[in-house]
């Protein structure tokens, strides 16, 4: 676990100092910035979907998928952020609990 | 420069950098709860908060390691997330210069969506390089006395299933997604990152389907804008 810790935080770190340092060329082409910003849409995305709808290599619809349907309603009214996450795992945590 | 002041333009600066502190610890409530209930230890999720600085890689490596990706999938992803530091720095860079080499080195620590928001919205330099300090300085603070308060009180609470935090996860990671939802051509990239990811699930181990969503993003990004926006 420590490596991953260290390795995530060296990678960030040098990611910041980059951006910073002497403008390189390729952090200026259009393409790089277009890319960089769309980088987050996709992978936020896919961890949502991973996190809510897989199981190791199954893909299963349970408890989970209704705390995220409580998100996204939470989320379209603005709700402030620990009201979407506490939400969505207090409807999951009583679905569960229903269920047996 | 506006009509007011350096006083006043300097506390309505702090007033925003402790409010956006404020706010942010929320998110670090709940990710120092979802650390410890992805099994990571309270000095491990606060080594995170203190060292990697960057919420949605922090809850990208965390996210990645509960669902049972490997190490290097989680890093991975962690690495693309946070590669749009990179281009805020760039932003940061003509207001923050000219600055001691030192000084640059510790302020890179702090470039975050939040410090660059407050910079780049001031009107002038002096009030860029105040929100940019203030702001980073209140987040790191509030971040990770919010991830050490959500850490210890998760490792008191036992069985995180039942408590529903493997979907507080899942919600974290789409209100992260949320606000940039609103950028042209975004809601096309996510369906299609998600829908990818998903896809790859039953063929490829733990963390390597998010991966293959970044994908996704190299292949739109690619094409001169100029076929897509012709006219504009």
């Amino acid at each position: 676990m420590w490596p991953a810790i260290l390795a995530t935080s060296v990678g960030a770190y040098l990611l910041k100092l980059a951006g910073l340092s002497t403008p390189a060329k390729v952090l200026q082409s259009p393409r790089v910035r277009r890319i960089a910003a769309l980088l987050p849409v996709a992978l936020l995305a896919a961890l949502t979907g991973v996190q809510i709808f897989a199981s190791g290599e199954h893909l299963v619809l349970d408890a989970r998928a209704a705390g995220l349907a409580f998100a996204v309603g939470a989320l379209l009214v603005r709700a402030p952020f620990l009201v979407v996450v506490l939400g969505a795992a207090a409807v999951a945590a009583g679905l569960r609990a229903v269920g047996g | 420069m506006t009509d007011e002041g350096w006083p006043a333009t300097r506390a309505r600066v702090l007033r925003t950098a402790v409010g956006v502190g404020v706010a942010v610890g929320t998110y670090g409530v709940a990710f120092g709860a979802l650390a410890v209930s992805s099994g990571l230890s309270v000095t491990q999720a606060l080594a995170l908060s203190m060292l990697t600085f960057t919420g949605a890689s922090q809850f990208a490596l965390v996210g990645v390691l509960g669902t049972g990706g490997s190490a290097v999938a989680g890093v991975a992803t962690a690495w693309l997330l946070g590669s749009r530091n990179a281009l805020y720095g760039l932003r940061l860079a003509p207001l923050l210069a000219p600055g001691s080499r030192r000084r640059r080195l510790l302020a890179a620590h702090l470039v975050l969506d939040e410090s660059t928001a407050v910079a780049v919205a001031q009107d002038d330099d002096r009030a860029a390089r105040l929100g940019f300090w203030a702001t980073g300085a209140a987040v790191f603070v509030c971040w990770n006395a919010a991830t050490a308060a959500g850490a210890l009180g998760t490792e008191a609470l036992g069985d995180p299933q039942a408590w529903g935090l493997d979907a507080a996860v899942g919600a974290a990671f789409l209100a992260l997604l949320w606000p940039r939802l609103r950028d042209r051509g975004a809601l096309p990239v996510a369906l299609a990152g998600a829908g990818v990811a998903l896809a790859a699930t039953p063929l490829l181990p733990p963390g390597i389907p998010v991966l293959l969503a970044a994908v996704v993003a190299v292949v739109v990004g690619w094409p001169e804008p100029a076929a897509r926006e012709a006219g504009s």
